[in-house]
Order: structure tokens, then C-alpha cells, then sequence
């Protein structure tokens, strides 16, 4: 009964808001229905709408798909402080990485559906009503752990909300294993995706053991970047307080993970610019270009001045530590690595391909369209559920006007 | 049977944008289009089916989405489908198309073998896979597949005017020569070439197709097992099963495999009407393709159609299983080498020199 009234109160509050949040929703929900249109297109048409080809068929979607998979690991950098170190800042707003989470897996999911070929027969993968080839195939593997965490992080996340809620207190003997499973679990999901490309002998670019850290790294730096930006938006926008505490952590966690995945790829081009050998040809391609075609080459330049300026920027603590200046080093470092972990990582393992043929890749006005849309659909969710846990964080949501318990 | 002429619609799927393969009337997608743009049901291949359950090529369609993957299927099931798709075919090519669903003879392990030695580069045997495989062809960058890829390999020299170049350079002590020029099987082999004539006197030929490994990284990675490989060798897709993630083409050292990016682009005239369920039926966008070994004709004695063309004998197709065959011969006798073979793949397909 009063899950029922919890739902209830929950849509009704979600469907109040400003002027602001209307125009916000209405705007993202018309790249939206851009997406929908070419999903439309894609499936009936066929990929040859997108840039895609036999060569080169990891494009922009599968690019964007291990990016976010980073990103919703990154949640992990707000739930670890709070539940391990008991970071009183980071324990407030715990629930919102969560909601992060939430959101980032469901982008993956979107950004699965755009990149298959036949999406209508997904349900082949269900285990017992199709074929789940486990334990075999990496992407079943890949497939467990993204459904594992988004079930997780929904069970974490609106168990806490409710109790919020109701005003009780969380039953630790429930919620602390689940939260600690998560965190767990949130390595997890960006070591499988990495291994989900590494274990290919084929494409000599990914085929390395250091893929899964470095991975990590990005994931670990550039998932708070976002978490700083929506944080410093919430305390603009909403009535709740971010602490000050809990934004200077992620700031250092950023610096760090940001330093390493310097430091790794500085050893990747090291390793293979030393020896030269023609399994170094893809990542030749992204730095300098192959046969005249450079394709890649502004792409990781940029991506990697705007990494390596925000890392300074970061070092320095008169930036770090200055909530005005902090956005401009997060927007170069997310963007950063979404170039380099997306684009860069992905469109070269392709490039030559293993029987040698150098040709390149440009994502079409449809690829654009869906990725831009996917990114809305994700932003519509993500703003729906921060709306929600801010106004039951803040009280103003709560069960038949019981004084809500402010957040423990 | 006798095959049901009667047409049965529509393709399936949207026409193309090719000319040629243009319907004036109102299509399916059409009336999808009227029917709501961006209703959820229209997301779905489905949709189209869902509306007309009445029309018999619906009910076909509607049954062939939901058949399981070929190799779980009873005899009776897969002969339901074969004549679902003999049906479907029939009536959309004009002609009477058989799906042969005979399976794998017990003592057959096929082998393939390649004389890198005789081989031209007229890839005679690239047109003739096509023909016989249905492949698509048309212009649009994606609408043609071929299998077959003939690498070009320069011969490659040391020149005498370049000995004393030394790497690096202008250090006045030589590390390393630079005289010389890439040679042999390189990771930036070349298949497009268009010479006045082959062979071409700098020049040697490496045809590659699928090598239909033992132990093959593609189907370890298909997360829907729709890629398996089958009794007698051949590693084999069921294409009705294939959700098209593309995970077994990152995993292929060989590229062999190719995506249906849109509607296979396959005139009537020009369609091969015998046809092997798990080899040379028309494919569907969105799937994934590639060689296999011809099993319309190998499963009946013949030999693939990349044998049966080639003008220099390069080609040898047999029973490994079988001492007296051509290919366990050569793999007796001639000096053999498999490609890539550091990757532990196990190829059933060997290159030689005589």
C-alpha cells in the first residue's frame, strides 16, 4: 500500500516543475523523436544509412556504448567513499550516483539497440527462449553484468528513496551487502566491456592486457567530471546542498585517474612506437595517419591536449578547489576521453583491417542523429530521477506528510 | 510439393534504393509510414506482420521469426522451414527455388587447399562465388559482398642505389638498411587492383576466404551461437538466427565475413534457384554472411564453384578424411602452410607450393 502511494506521489511530483524544466524536457524529448525516426530508418533501410561497412563496423554507437559503460562505473566514486571511508559530504548524495548509474546503463542499452543489425530479434539472447552462448561469449558476459547493474543500482537506489520516504530507517543487513556487491560489481561491468574488445588476436590495436585498467582509469576520471557538472547544476538549480566536502574528493579522484591514463598511454605508444612492428599500423593510423588517409589524426590530438590541459589544471589546487573555474577542466577532460576511449580506441582497430586494406570511417547525419538522441533520452531519464530523489531527499516528497527523516 | 505460384506480396523487407529493384506500387513501407511514423510497433521488424496476419506470406514470415536456431531443430521442423523458404523464395525470385537441408556425411571433414604458386589473379573465382552464393551486388558502397579476396603482393627488391641509406638517418652509422621495399604477405596486402592483364610481372597472388578454422574465434565470440560449425568442417551461419552484433567479424583474423548492411541487392535473373538452407539462400539485411565451402554443391558430391573456375588448377577441395583424396595428398606430399597460423586457429584451408 504504500509502495502504491510511493509510485503515486513519486510520477505526481516528477510531473510538476518549472517553466525551465518543461522547456529543458521538451527540447530533449524532440532529439528524441530525431532518434526515433532514424531507429526507424536503420531498421528498415538498413545500416548502410549509417558510415558502417564490412570493414570498419564498430562506429560512433559501440564507441559511445563503451564510453557510458565507463561512465556508469563512475558512480562507483561516490558510493566507495561513502559506504568504505564514511565521506559524510559523499554519503548525502550517494543516492544520486546511483541515479547516474541508473541512467548511463540504460544509454548503454540504446546505443546495443542502434548498433545491431537485427534488433527485432533480441530476443534470441534470452536464455531458454533463445540461445544464451554463456560462458563463451564475451558479449553474453558483457550482457550479465550491465543487466546486473542496473538491477542493482534500481534495488540500491529506490530502497533507500523509499525508506526516505516512509521515513524508517534502512534495514543495514539488506542494503549494506547490496551496496557492496555493487561496488564490486561496478568494476566489473568496464572490465568486461574492455575484455570485450581485447580478446581479439584479430585486431592487434586492442589486444593487449592493459586495456581493462586503463579502462578503469578513464572511466574513473571522466564519470565524476560529470558528476562535478551535475552537482554544481544541482546546487544552482535545486533547494539541495551539494557539500563542498564531497566535490574537492571527486576533484582528486579525477586528478589522480586522470594522471594514470596519461601514464598508460604514454606507455601503449612507447611500447608500440618502439618497436614499430605492423601491429603498431592502427595506432600509427590515429597519431599520424596511414597512406595519406588522417582521418583520426585531429581527433586525437584534440582529445589528447584537452587530457593532458586538464590534468595541469587539475594539479593546480587554485583551480581544483574553485567551484567557477572547476567546470572548464571537467568539460576538457570528459570530452577528452569520450574522444579518446570512443572514436579513437574503437574506429582504429579497424584500421588496416587484418587482411590490410586502409580505409576510413565517418559517422553519417543518422549516426550523429541517434547519438545525439540517445544522449537526450539518457539526460530526459537522468533529470526525471534526480528530480525525484532531490525532492525525497529534501523532504518535499514524503509519505501522507509524515516529517521526512532528513538524509542519515 | 508442388510450389505455390500464387504471389505472395511484397519483399519482405523495403525495397532498396535501387532503381532496379523499385516497386511502384504502394509498399509495405509505405503503408507503415501512413500507419504512424514513430508508433513503437513500427520499431519492430514485426510490425509489418502484425498487420496482416491474413496474407499468406505474412503467416510465413511470422513463423519463420519465430523458429529456433536451425541446429536445435527436429527433422520435422526443419523441414517445415524449408518449405517456408522455398515458398517465400519461389515467389519472390519467379522461379522455383529448392532449400536443401541435407546435413553433414558421416567420415567427410573437408579440406581445402591452395597452390599460392599457380595463382594468376584474375579472380575468376570471385565472380563465380558470387554467382553461385547469391552475394549482393550492387553499387552502393555496402550492397556489393564478395567472399573472396585475392590479396595483390609486390615482389618487393633491395636496390643498390639505397644500400647505403641507413635508418636512422644522418646519424652517419648505420642501425638499420633501408634498402629495401615491402615484399610477401604484409599487413597492407592489396585487393584492389586493376591490371590490363594478369598475372602481372611484379606481382604475386593470395586468395583468401573463410579457412573454416577448427577452432574458430568467431564462433567462440556469437553470443546467440547462430555460428557453429557443422559435422563434415564447414563453420556455417543460420541466418534467421543472426542478430547481427557483427561480433564474430572483429574476431575473424581473415575478414571473411560480411555485413548485410541493407537488402541484398539480387536481380531475379541472376539469382542461383539451388540453394542450401545453411549456405546459399537469399540473405536478409542485417545479418551476417560468408564463405561455406559451397554446401549446395559439396554436400552432393560436387565441388565448390572457386574449384570448379579456376583456369590454373590452383584450387583443390577433398575429403581430409580420406588418404586418397586430393587434398590429404598435397597435405602428405607438398610443402603446406596455413595463414596466420601463430593465432592457433587451425584452418582447414591450406596454401602450397609446388
Amino acid at each position: 500500500m504504500r509502495l502504491i502511494s510511493f509510485a503515486i506521489d513519486y510520477v505526481r511530483y516528477i510531473l510538476k516543475g518549472s517553466t525551465k524544466y518543461y522547456a529543458w524536457m521538451g527540447f530533449l524529448s524532440v532529439l528524441i523523436a530525431g532518434m526515433m525516426y532514424v531507429f526507424y530508418l536503420q531498421n528498415t533501410e538498413g545500416l548502410i544509412v549509417t558510415g558502417m561497412t564490412s570493414q570498419i563496423h564498430d562506429g560512433l554507437y559501440f564507441a559511445n556504448l563503451v564510453f557510458l559503460v565507463g561512465v556508469a562505473a563512475g558512480a562507483v566514486t561516490i558510493v566507495f567513499p561513502a559506504y568504505v571511508y564514511h565521506h559524510d559530504g559523499m554519503h548525502k548524495v550517494t543516492v544520486l550516483g546511483e541515479m547516474l548509474a541508473i541512467s548511463a546503463v540504460i544509454m548503454v542499452n540504446l546505443f546495443v539497440l542502434a548498433h545491431m543489425g537485427r534488433p527485432d530479434r533480441l530476443w534470441h539472447m534470452i536464455p531458454f527462449i533463445g540461445i544464451y552462448n554463456f560462458p563463451h561469449s564475451m558479449l553474453g558476459w558483457d550482457v550479465l553484468v550491465l543487466v546486473g547493474y542496473l538491477v542493482l543500482n534500481f534495488i540500491c537506489g529506490f530502497y533507500y528513496l523509499y525508506i526516505k520516504y516512509v521515513g524508517g530507517e534502512v534495514n543495514k543487513r539488506f542494503f549494506m551487502p547490496l551496496v557492496f556487491i555493487s561496488i564490486v560489481w561496478a568494476l566489473s561491468i568496464h572490465t568486461v566491456t574492455a575484455f570485450l574488445i581485447a580478446t581479439m588476436p584479430a585486431r592487434p590495436m586492442w589486444f593487449h592486457s592493459m586495456m581493462p585498467i586503463r579502462f578503469i582509469a578513464t572511466a574513473f576520471a571522466a564519470g565524476p567530471c560529470l558528476i562535478i557538472l551535475a552537482f554544481l547544476i544541482i546546487r544552482k538549480n535545486t533547494k539541495m546542498w551539494v557539500e563542498d566536502s564531497a566535490i574537492r574528493l571527486l576533484a582528486t579522484i579525477i586528478t589522480w585517474c586522470l594522471g594514470i591514463a596519461l601514464f598508460l598511454t604514454m606507455s601503449e605508444i612507447v611500447v608500440e612506437f618502439y618497436a614499430r612492428t605492423e601491429h603498431a599500423n592502427g595506432l600509427y593510423y590515429l597519431m599520424f595517419g596511414l597512406h595519406g588517409l588522417t582521418g583520426l589524426v585531429p581527433w586525437f590530438w584534440t582529445s589528447l591536449t584537452l587530457m593532458v590541459v586538464a590534468f595541469v589544471m587539475f594539479l593546480i589546487p587554485a583551480v581544483r578547489n574553485n567551484n567557477r573555474l572547476l567546470p572548464v577542466p571537467c568539460v576538457m577532460a570528459f570530452s577528452g576521453i569520450w574522444i579518446e576511449k570512443g572514436m579513437g580506441l574503437i574506429v582504429p582497430g579497424f584500421i588496416p583491417s587484418p587482411i590490410g586494406e586502409v580505409t576510413e570511417y565517418y559517422p553519417t547525419f543518422v549516426e550523429w542523429l541517434m547519438t545525439i538522441g540517445i544522449w537526450a533520452a539518457g539526460f530526459f531519464i537522468l533529470t526525471i530521477l534526480f528530480k525525484g530523489a532531490i525532492g525525497i531527499l529534501q523532504g518535499e516528497v514524503r509519505y501522507a506528510g509524515k516529517p521526512a527523516t532528513v538524509a542519515e | 510439393m508442388s510450389i505455390d505460384k500464387r504471389p505472395l506480396g511484397e519483399p519482405a523487407l523495403p525495397a532498396s534504393a535501387d532503381p532496379a529493384q523499385a516497386v511502384p506500387k504502394a509498399t509495405r513501407r509505405d503503408f507503415l509510414k501512413a500507419g504512424g511514423m514513430l508508433s513503437l510497433s513500427s520499431l519492430m521488424g514485426t510490425a509489418a506482420l502484425m498487420a496482416q496476419t491474413d496474407d499468406a506470406k505474412a503467416t510465413i514470415e511470422w513463423a519463420e521469426h519465430f523458429q529456433k536456431n536451425y541446429r536445435l531443430m527436429s527433422d520435422e521442423e526443419k523441414n517445415e522451414a524449408r518449405i517456408r523458404l522455398e515458398r517465400r523464395h519461389s515467389a519472390e525470385y519467379g522461379r522455383k527455388v529448392t532449400v536443401d537441408i541435407s546435413g553433414a556425411q558421416p567420415g567427410v571433414l573437408m579440406g581445402y587447399a591452395l597452390n599460392v604458386r599457380k595463382c594468376i589473379g584474375c579472380r575468376r573465382c570471385v565472380k563465380a562465388c558470387v554467382e553461385e552464393n547469391n552475394q549482393s551486388r550492387g553499387s552502393r558502397p555496402g550492397e556489393r559482398i564478395e567472399w573472396i579476396q585475392v590479396l595483390r603482393m609486390e615482389r618487393g627488391e633491395f636496390s643498390e642505389e639505397r644500400m647505403n641509406h641507413g635508418y636512422p638517418e644522418g646519424l652517419g652509422i648505420q642501425v638499420g638498411g633501408n634498402a629495401y621495399t615491402p615484399v610477401g604477405q604484409v599487413l597492407e596486402g592489396q585487393f584492389h587492383y586493376t591490371p590490363e592483364a594478369v598475372p602481372e610481372k611484379d606481382a604475386t597472388y593470395m586468395p583468401i576466404a573463410c579457412m573454416q578454422c577448427e577452432k574458430p574465434p568467431c564462433v567462440k565470440v556469437c553470443p546467440v551461437r547462430t555460428t557453429y560449425r557443422e559435422a563434415d568442417g564447414p563453420v556455417v551461419i543460420d541466418y534467421n538466427w543472426c542478430i547481427g552484433c557483427r561480433m564474430c567479424m572483429g574476431a575473424c583474423p581473415y575478414w571473411a565475413r560480411r555485413m548485410n548492411v541493407t537488402k541484398p541487392v539480387l536481380p531475379k535473373d541472376e539469382m542461383n534457384p539451388v540453394t542450401h538452407y545453411l549456405g546459399n539462400r537469399p540473405r536478409m539485411r542485417g545479418v551476417v554472411e560468408k564463405c561455406h565451402w559451397c554446401l549446395q554443391r559439396t554436400r552432393q558430391g560436387r565441388y565448390p564453384a572457386c574449384v570448379e573456375v579456376c583456369p590454373v588448377g590452383a584450387r583443390k577441395f577433398g575429403n581430409l578424411l580420406d588418404p586418397d583424396s586430393e587434398v590429404s595428398l598435397i597435405l602428405a606430399r607438398k610443402n603446406v602452410f596455413r595463414l596466420k597460423a601463430e593465432l592457433n586457429t587451425f584452418p582447414k584451408f591450406f596454401y602450397f607450393y609446388d
